[in-house]
């Protein structure tokens, strides 16, 4: 079944379908829906098999009383071929780095080496129970302490845990290294500073963490914080100031030294979001610049994929002062050279995780650097700029910037002009998966009125950047001449917009036995259509 | 659009209306149209305070979520439970079928801290 | 001179320098402090991709996997039988390079599998609604203990002694920032040579209690006493927590049925590898009455304009993207590639090969504590019914017996030491499907010979 290009009237548009737009966003993906795998069900049937009992057996109600079973388990009753045909299918439903450019900005969507996949699979990492002898573990145990090392040298932040497994347990992870290094220092302090730019995640952070969020400002000029506000709201009441360097906007913070200055000078600590840290590895320390803490998205900067939405990691790197709060316990190198857990940690905020983290993450990580080296790394943050920056020069003919100088890893355009057509920023993101491309992110930072963020990573080629450049200024040609097109967008995917509105009034969070809801009849609405069509 | 006479209006766009012993309140014409679909209203039950300029509840559309305040003081009377099944009378009459509580007022002075229809109409003007 | 994963040539560089209107790469970093700029980073030279894997190869041998090794851990990680073709459908770039499904109309695959997830997770537990996932059952068990005190507006938080301590401490971080106070329930005493369950975990419930978190199977493998828990809770207006086990509940009844509030559960176990004990995946799921109050992502189906099936994400008002300081939690995302393993895990399995994973776990634990009790000086501790786990003591501290195991190439049980002091000559012993019946009497002929 051919996907049908998008829908375009005349010559306009067409600058940006060379690359993949001609194969609509899901390269050889299906248009007809795939019911859920509980609708596949049919009685009796099973997939595989398991090895017969070779214990002698006793009847179940003589062990487990009989009041303690469960009488029913409504769970799929299919074959393996329905199985992998139906994850397969679904998996067809999905756009990808893999497959595709994905210039979600925030989100460092890079490539993910495969090498780092076969690491992961090796059976003498895969097949480790957690809380085996610490002396059948040195191999995982060594990798976690080197890439604590390494971590630590390059964010200039020599304490690291790996057991914080996101960006938001991360921030969770630090922010209560601060509230306890302060309580053992005596100083009671209520409040966390954090920029009107900040990711929701950072004041969700410290409401959770005891904390009261206290927004600081942006100077609209430049796009960085209100150093004046930040002044006037500095004081000793502040455990923590929450800062993204480079800020959501993109933009470096120059003042970044004299905010870790002013804010040590009153005992508050720094904590650096680190979501934004591919733009600096390699190129500045952030503990250099005086930040105390810093969480690393392993997924993001360090190449780990995300798989959906997870799993990914959150390693955290602090100074040595705040070492001795990390989460417990901590991979120690022991004098005899071999590795080991160090539960002796009175001053721990406790743990965040069940064992160590996501300890598959770290080793993708792990194996990402030291392939990488020293050079490699270099080459992370300068490049992953350049192609921000040559992307930025490409578009700002067409869609003005919120801030318009040079930036780094990422960009924000300011939509606000697609209203002058009756148009918004999603109408162009719906647009762009018709030429082919995942769109940026959209509506963040939350400053930003139709924001557009941009971040296309180092390892997207010239040519990527100046195919998605082509299909961004073809699109805005399309505003201006034929909003409907943007409207009605996307035109080329197995679904069109869907009913949000419904969705959250009447939520239909699950299947259940025996109930046929409106949605489930609809989709049998539809595959009969697809049947009459002869496509299903 | 005038918003109605007989309310007075606080500045984060609730309206109270004032019928016999009962304050009668919900969110403005404005705060529905920049919420957009409203697809859930968190009130509180009958028998509970309410304190002017606290909040009471909360109204949510699908990308936004608002916190509401009470324009009067006084002990909740009735939540609109109507607004359970159908949060989108909140966005086409939030005059009428959209009202969110009906409550017994502690101090009927307070309705003179609030703006009147005019004094609403221009602070929204300001807004835009 | 550029290496890794960047494509870019020199004359291109150039070129792309050209265009932006800057002479070099260090023109674009002028913001950046001079002093600081360009550190000398002490890392090594980068590997090629064949020095890179055999180097982690070799690395990766210095471990003793548990495919080469028999092994009796369990204490909250289970090796269960995993298909071949999780791995094969998980490793599809599609599902392994996507990320967070913001954008509905390429993300169908992703959301359908997270619907998919939930009702799953509904079904196996007996509850009404779940999440997309969190990042384990243990942080599952802290954000359930701070929905409870949200739910409750109490500010007090009871857990039973054995709820795994590891989940224990995870809930404690969690509840610190708010001040929430927890206070253990203490769930079983020891008697001579034998561990007896408490009858009763409500006798310290008031009208200041969020919830009780109990954990079934618990943390040293028995059945709690849940029958009648939760209407004692409810009467005091509080809510019962429950950790489950998914295998497990192949053969007992869900949490749901004997009323459960919430409901959390270790996904990675059905359907993924031990991992070293991560990345995990934690089942989430409530009650109807309590949807509001979930933290993570959430679900729905929906319709497009044309009437045809489509999920999204939903309810997200709760979520920090939107609530921020008001958000029920910070989680920004879920598990959803493990999510993923467990639902294809939970599908290919089915209603029968899941009753019949815990039955055999069952078969195999019981027949391995009867043969243990046979011999002088160990004994059968567990009193109460249990699955897959089972306590041991044994004639000498349960650190030795697990040493000298270990010298003959088997990997023991969990050494209760650290546990309770109490404990300290007992071993928390697991099997499971994986374990042959020729592996458990060789651990019984090794521990006769201890």
């Amino acid at each position: 079944m051919a996907d049908s290009p998008p829908k375009t009237n005349g010559a306009v548009a067409t600058a940006g379908l060379a690359e993949s737009g001609s194969h609509g966003p899901l390269n050889g993906g299906r248009k007809t829906p795939e019911p859920l795998i509980f609708e596949k069900s049919v009685p009796g049937r099973r997939a595989g098999s398991l090895p017969p009992c070779d214990v002698p057996r006793k009847p179940v109600a003589e062990l487990i009383p009989e009041a303690e079973l469960r009488t029913d388990l409504s769970l799929p009753e299919v074959g393996e071929l329905d199985v992998v045909r139906h994850f397969t299918r679904l998996s067809k439903l999905n756009y990808s780095v893999d497959a595709e450019f994905y210039p979600l900005g925030s989100c460092t969507m890079k490539y993910n080496p495969k090498l780092d996949e076969n690491v992961a699979a090796l059976p003498g990492f895969r097949q480790l129970h957690p809380l085996q002898p610490e002396e059948t573990v040195q191999g995982a145990l060594r990798v976690l302490y080197e890439l604590g090392q390494l971590l630590g040298e390059i964010t200039g932040l020599p304490g690291v845990s790996a057991q914080p497994v996101a960006g938001a347990h991360g921030e969770f992870t630090g922010i209560m290294m601060v509230r306890a290094a302060h309580i053992k220092a005596g100083r009671m302090r209520r409040k966390v500073l954090i920029p009107d730019s900040a990711h929701g995640t950072n004041p969700a952070t410290a409401a959770m963490s005891g904390y009261e969020a206290v927004t600081v400002g942006h100077d609209r000029r430049t796009g960085e914080l209100d150093f004046a506000d930040f002044k006037a709201k500095l004081d000793e009441d502040c455990a923590a100031i929450m800062i993204t360097v480079p800020n959501t906007l993109g933009l470096f913070e120059r003042q970044i030294t004299e905010i870790c200055r002013l804010a040590h000078d009153v005992g508050c600590y720094v904590y650096c979001d680190g979501a934004n840290m591919n733009a600096m590895v390699g190129q500045v320390r952030p503990g250099d610049l005086g930040v105390d803490l810093l969480h690393i998205n392993l997924h993001k900067t360090f190449a780990v994929p995300h798989g959906g939405g997870g799993p990914g990691g959150g390693a955290i790197c602090v100074t040595s002062d705040l070492e001795p709060f990390l989460p417990a316990p901590v991979v120690a190198r022991r004098e005899n050279g071999s590795y080991g857990f160090d539960h002796h940690r009175p001053d721990s905020i406790g743990r965040v995780h069940g064992f160590h983290g996501n300890f598959n993450a770290a080793l993708r990580s792990y194996t990402y650097i030291l392939s990488l080296g020293k050079e490699g790394l270099y080459d992370v943050g300068a490049n992953a700029v350049l192609n921000a920056n040559y992307l930025r020069s490409k578009l700002r003919q067409a869609y003005p910037l919120y801030v318009d100088r040079i930036c780094m890893h990422e960009f924000v355009l300011d939509g606000r002009w697609l209203r002058e057509h009756g148009l918004r920023t999603l109408d162009l993101a719906k647009r762009l998966i018709d030429y082919g491309y995942h769109p940026p992110t959209i509506y963040f930072p939350l400053i930003v009125p139709e924001a557009i963020m941009i971040e296309p990573t180092e390892t997207e080629s010239r040519q990527t950047l100046d195919a998605f450049a082509g299909a961004m200024l073809a699109i805005a040609q399309e505003a201006r001449e034929q909003p409907e097109v943007l409207h009605e967008a996307p035109s080329s995917t197995p679904i069109g917009r869907l009913d949000e509105v419904r969705a959250a009034r009447r939520p239909d969070l699950r299947w259940r036995a025996g109930i046929a809801g409106e949605a489930a009849e609809s989709l049998s609405e539809a595959r009969h259509e697809a049947a009459v069509q002869g496509r299903y | 659009m005038a918003s109605p006479a007989d309310c007075k209006y606080t500045k984060e766009h609730e309206w109270v209306r004032l019928e016999g012993e009962t304050a009668t309140v919900g969110i403005t014409e404005f705060a529905q149209q920049e919420l957009g679909d409203v697809v859930f209203v968190e009130l509180p039950a009958a028998g509970s305070p309410v304190e002017q300029g606290q909040t009471f509840g909360a109204v949510e559309s699908v990308k936004a979520a608002s916190d509401l305040y009470a324009p009067i003081s006084g002990q909740v009377l009735e939540a609109n439970a109507a607004l359970e099944d159908t949060p989108d009378a909140v966005n086409k009459d939030p005059y009428g079928a959209g009202w969110m509580l009906k409550v017994q007022p502690a101090d009927l002075s307070e309705l003179d801290s609030l703006m009147d229809a005019a004094a609403y109409d221009s602070y929204v003007q300001g807004l835009h | 001179m550029m290496a890794g994963y960047v494509s870019t040539t020199d004359q291109e560089r150039r070129e792309m320098l050209d265009a932006i209107g800057v002479a070099s790469l260090d023109e674009l970093f002028r913001d950046v402090p001079v002093h600081l700029y360009k550190p000398s980073l002490d890392v090594p030279a980068g590997l090629s991709e064949l020095e890179a894997w055999t180097h982690l190869r070799t690395i990766s041998e210095q471990n003793l996997d548990l495919d080469h090794h028999p092994s009796f851990l369990g204490a909250g990680a289970y090796r269960h039988f995993v298909p071949a073709a999780i791995s094969h459908l998980i490793s599809r770039g599609e599902f392994l390079s996507s990320y967070t499904p913001y954008q509905p109309e390429v993300s169908q695959g992703t959301l359908q599998v997270i619907y998919e997830w939930q009702s799953l997770v509904c079904q196996l537990t007996g509850m009404d609604v779940s999440n997309a996932s969190v990042y384990d059952a243990a942080t599952g068990l802290g954000e359930a203990a701070r929905m409870a005190c949200a739910l409750t507006r109490r500010q007090r938080v009871l857990v039973a002694d054995t709820v795994n301590p590891l989940y224990a401490d995870v809930l404690r971080t969690y509840t610190t920032g708010p001040n929430i106070e927890v206070l253990p329930v203490r769930a079983w005493r020891r008697d001579g040579s034998h561990l007896l369950r408490a009858e009763s975990l409500a006798d310290a419930v008031d009208e200041s209690i969020a919830c009780l978190v109990v954990q079934q199977p618990n943390f040293l493998g028995w059945l709690e006493q849940v029958e009648g828990l939760a209407e004692r809770l409810q009467a005091a207006g509080a809510i019962l927590v429950v950790a489950a086990d998914p295998a497990s509940l192949g053969l007992l009844r869900p949490p749901g049925a004997y009323g459960a509030g919430i409901v959390v559960a270790e996904g990675k176990w059905t359907g993924g590898p031990l991992d070293f004990g991560g990345p995990l995946v934690g089942m989430f799921a409530c009650k109807q009455a309590y949807v509001r109050q979930m933290p993570g992502r959430i679900v729905g189906a929906t319709v497009d304009g044309q009437g045809r099936r489509g999920f999204v994400l939903t309810l997200s008002t709760r979520e920090q993207h939107i609530r921020r300081e008001k958000a029920t939690s910070n989680i920004c995302t879920s598990e959803a590639l493990i999510a993923l393993c467990t639902s294809i895990y939970l599908s290919h399995l089915g209603k029968q090969g899941l009753r019949e994973v815990a039955e055999l776990c069952l078969q195999k634990s019981h027949y391995a504590a009867e043969r243990i009790a046979t011999l002088s000086g160990f004994g059968v501790a567990t009193t109460s019914p249990y699955l897959k786990e089972f306590v041991v003591t044994c004639p000498r501290p349960a650190a030795e017996v697990n040493r000298a195991l270990l010298e003959r190439g088997i990997i023991g049980g969990f050494d209760l030491a650290g546990y309770s002091p109490d404990l300290a000559d007992c071993l928390l012993l697991c099997c499971t499907e994986m374990t042959t019946g020729a592996e458990i009497d060789r651990l019984v002929s090794a521990l006769a010979d201890i």
